[in-house]
């Protein structure tokens, strides 16, 4: 019932519903947010719009440059440029979302609930987090592929649950500090029980620093992927990402550098958008910055 | 021709949001020998104007629109940098607010003190090690800091407050400036350490003639030390005079009114204790923390074994210094902080003994307001989710009629209805101070423990605070217990009063027979270092210490 009405009030005027109009008049953010939701629905169509299919070869053809048949030139092995990088974009995005979502979880809750309990909870809490840490994250996601096999989705669990230990770090130390805070001690006098102030209090202030580390994420986790494909543990030629067009494309870069700069611009593309739409979610998402 | 001159100083910051005009055409003088006060709310501009006489503020935003500053026929707004490094290592010296962060906690405080004297800008002046060394002995023994030898080597954090301020103070005077300014040295600091600082601050400056320009926020404060007072408002002199002129005689209306906001006299409103019907029994209550600054395991005895009875409708005062353990007393009440020993019944109930789920229902009734108004307040929720929250937490409203409960409590903490919608930082102190009183009386509390609830505020809006709380109380039926280190204020609203050091209740009495007769020696010496407002008892006083 409290948990209920709770929610029913915050609909009046809420910290989300503020956020997204100060967001929808930063025009730097909503580009942001344009370019991401067209890379996403590009990406969803992309079996029904590609120029080509993305394992067709055209041996005789080899790499050739752009040209009006080709827009993005293709590879060695004739493979349209334009079709692979879309078909890429799927793999990245993907794994970028998921394994960041996946991240953000499990680190905010980690780290909120460590910080705010605190003593021998967070002891224990953080000790597992600095061996997971000192465990070489490739023999753990060896582990994973080995006990489970190899499976795309589990591939992005797996990202996630190694990128989560900085997030949790990070909101950790933020909790340690607001706990102090005597809103905090407030809401322990009005006799709110702590998951509520956890959700209610604690994690709405920790949101600048999450949201800039989410937005710096999401691109290291799009390389680690490049980075276990090339290793053959992520997904394997034919398929492929923007992480592995770029790698192949370094190995290429001297004769046939467009197998490197399309790839590189699209990935450039979406850290900025990310980038821009971050900064605006943190300022808009604090309401000290000014409403206009 | 005065040492300093100022002349229509004006300054304004540019900023995105506009233009503040954070000083505007001042204009004032100080001779060597002589005190200034200057006095005003926060945002006055008095701070403003005395960092722009040392160049110490950030340029943009702040920009020096008109004026001259001549010190010693040299004006200091125009002058270049190296020449300004030169008045700040020789001639004027600057003492701040906060003694806990004005000293680098890497740096023993011999090594800060002999940093002007072997860095010193003007090369011929510079002093070898061993000369500074002795030099700064030599000055700390003359702040009253014993064995200055031994903690020459020391380091900020092994100094309590009033030992760091001395330090400061010490740091200030070791080039021997002729000007000193002192921006609110003593705000942070107990009552009687404040009275010390205060006398070594007049001692010094007649021993060594120089000027002295004492920023404060308190008329009380500055009554024993000024010879002339200059009063700001919103970056405007609204009057300048000598002060017993500002004090007795004053023309201007801002000034009266700062002068009637100083908490004088006793309650006015009567005694509404019912005798004989405790709200509240503590019995023997000790609070200690983990010490963990040594290696052995030690305790800090936060409480030592206090009992005490608060009755249905009293205002109980709790007056103490720093660290006396006032504020974890109030803590340990409404169990906030774990308690080591000892009982508290509440309405007859043991609170200690019962689980944290069965004490929800308790903490309805015992609420707190806290000293900070700005960290007291989640800065991501609308003042209509704070006072909200509580309600429906504890089905106290329902969403139909939140909306009236919430207007109802706005009124009731006297603010308008329609800044609803707000968040925190868009209100002055004492607007939160109000948020903050609304959420805690929002769950029909008995029992409110107001912790420094007025001590972040300036004196006008304290006068507004205290007597908002004064009309509550009465209106709610409350019982309160009110935590200050401000013996005025704590006159001003108590019934009974309790004071507290170290750990232990020292002396229980009705207000008024304890300012009458104290029987304890602390409380006599608490007593005796409250600042008058009142620079000829200050006088009078001075002359028989």
């Amino acid at each position: 019932m409290d948990q209920i009405s709770l929610q029913q009030q915050e609909q009046g005027t809420s910290l989300w519903k503020d956020a997204w109009i100060k967001l929808s008049k930063n025009y730097l953010a909503l580009f942001g947010l344009g370019i991401l939701a067209l890379l996403c629905v590009i990406s969803i169509l992309t079996p029904w719009i590609a120029p080509y299919g993305y394992e067709e070869q055209n041996l005789m053809l080899g790499a050739t440059a752009p040209s009006l048949e080709h827009w993005l030139g293709t590879d060695i092995f004739g493979r349209d440029m334009l079709t692979r990088i879309m078909y890429g974009g799927r793999v990245s995005l993907t794994v970028g979302f998921i394994a960041t979502a996946v991240a953000l979880i499990i680190g905010v809750l980690w780290g909120a609930i460590a910080g705010f309990v605190g003593g021998r909870v967070d002891a224990v809490m953080m000790r597992i987090v600095d061996i997971m840490y000192a465990l070489p994250f490739m023999i753990f996601i060896v582990l994973l592929m080995v006990v489970f096999g190899r499976n795309i989705l589990l591939l992005f669990l797996a990202i996630g649950a190694v990128e989560w230990l900085t997030m949790a770090r990070i909101v950790r130390s933020q909790v340690m500090s607001l706990r102090k805070q005597e809103f905090v001690e407030a809401a322990h006098s009005l006799g709110l029980s702590q998951w509520t102030i956890i959700r209610r209090h604690i994690i709405p202030n920790t949101l600048g620093p999450v949201i800039v580390y989410t937005t710096l994420t999401i691109p290291s986790v799009m390389l680690l992927e490049a980075f276990l494909s090339f290793l053959g543990l992520g997904i394997q030629p034919p398929q492929s990402s923007w992480g592995l067009l770029i790698n192949y494309g370094v190995e290429t870069m001297e004769e046939y550098p467009w197998l490197l700069i399309f790839p590189g611009i699209t990935l450039s593309l979406t850290l900025f958008a990310l980038n821009f739409l971050g900064d605006g979610l943190r300022d808009a998402l604090d309401p000290r910055t000014s409403k206009d | 021709m005065a040492l300093l001159e100022v002349n229509g100083l004006t300054l304004y910051f540019h900023s995105r949001n506009g233009v503040v005009k954070a000083v505007d055409d001042v204009s004032f003088s100080v001779d060597a020998g002589e005190t200034l006060a200057i006095v005003g709310e926060s945002g006055s501009g008095k701070s403003v104007t005395c960092y722009s006489l040392l160049d110490l503020l950030p340029k943009p935003p702040a920009k020096i629109e008109a004026g001259t500053a001549l010190f010693d026929g040299i004006d200091l707004l125009s002058c270049d940098a190296a020449q300004m490094r030169r008045f700040r290592s020789n001639d004027i010296a600057m003492i701040f607010q906060d003694p806990m962060t004005s000293l680098n906690p890497f740096i023993s405080i011999g090594e800060q003190l002999i940093e002007p004297l072997i860095y010193n800008e003007d090369k011929s002046r510079r002093q070898s090690r061993s000369d500074a060394r002795l030099r700064a002995i030599e000055l700390l023994d003359e702040v009253g800091i014993a064995d200055a030898e031994q903690r020459f080597n020391c380091f900020p954090h092994e100094f309590s407050g009033g030992m760091r301020q001395r330090v400061m103070i010490a740091m200030a005077l070791i080039n021997e400036p002729r000007l000193l300014i002192c921006d609110e040295p003593t705000t942070a600091l107990d009552v009687t350490i404040q009275a010390q600082i205060l006398a070594l601050i007049k001692t010094l400056q007649q021993k060594r003639d120089v000027a002295v320009i004492f920023i404060s926020h308190d008329l009380g404060v500055v009554a024993g030390i000024a010879d002339k007072v200059m009063v700001m408002c919103e970056g405007t002199v609204r009057e300048a005079n000598d002060t017993e002129s500002i004090f007795y005689r004053s023309e201007d209306d801002y000034t009266k009114k700062l002068l009637a906001a100083i908490p004088e006299g006793a309650k006015s409103m009567p005694n509404r204790a019912q005798a004989d019907s405790p709200l509240i029994t503590v019995r023997d209550l000790k609070t200690y923390f983990h010490d963990y600054s040594t290696t052995i395991a030690g305790h800090i005895k936060a409480v030592d074994g206090v009992s005490l009875e608060i009755q249905r409708g009293e205002i109980l005062g709790l007056v103490g210094e720093s660290g006396s353990g006032k504020s974890t007393l109030g803590r340990s009440i409404l169990q906030l902080a774990p308690i080591t020993a000892g009982s508290i019944h509440f309405k007859g109930v043991e609170l200690n003994k019962l689980s944290p789920a069965k004490l929800v229902p308790w903490r309805r009734k015992m609420q707190m307001i806290f000293q900070d108004p700005y960290a007291s307040l989640n800065p991501r929720m609308t003042v209509h989710q704070t006072l909200a929250e509580p309600l429906l937490y504890h089905g106290l409203a329902n969403p139909k009629n939140i909306d009236q409960q919430v207007q109802q409590l706005m009124d009731d903490v006297g603010l308008a209805r329609n800044s609803l919608r707000k968040y925190p930082h868009e209100f002055s102190g004492g607007q939160r101070q109000r948020i903050a009183i609304g959420r805690a009386i929002a769950t029909k509390p008995e029992l409110i423990i107001a912790d420094e609830p007025v001590s972040a505020l300036d004196v006008t809006i304290q006068a507004q605070i205290l007597d908002l709380i004064l009309n509550l109380v009465e209106k709610h039926n409350l019982t309160m217990m009110f935590i200050s280190h401000d013996l005025s204020v704590v006159r001003y609203i108590s019934d009974r009063v309790m004071v507290m050091n170290k750990g232990v209740i020292i002396e229980t009495a009705d207000t008024e027979v304890l300012w009458a007769d104290p029987k304890q020696q602390y409380s006599k010496d608490l007593l005796a270092a409250i600042p008058l407002a009142d620079p000829r008892s200050e006088r009078l006083r001075a002359s028989t210490a």
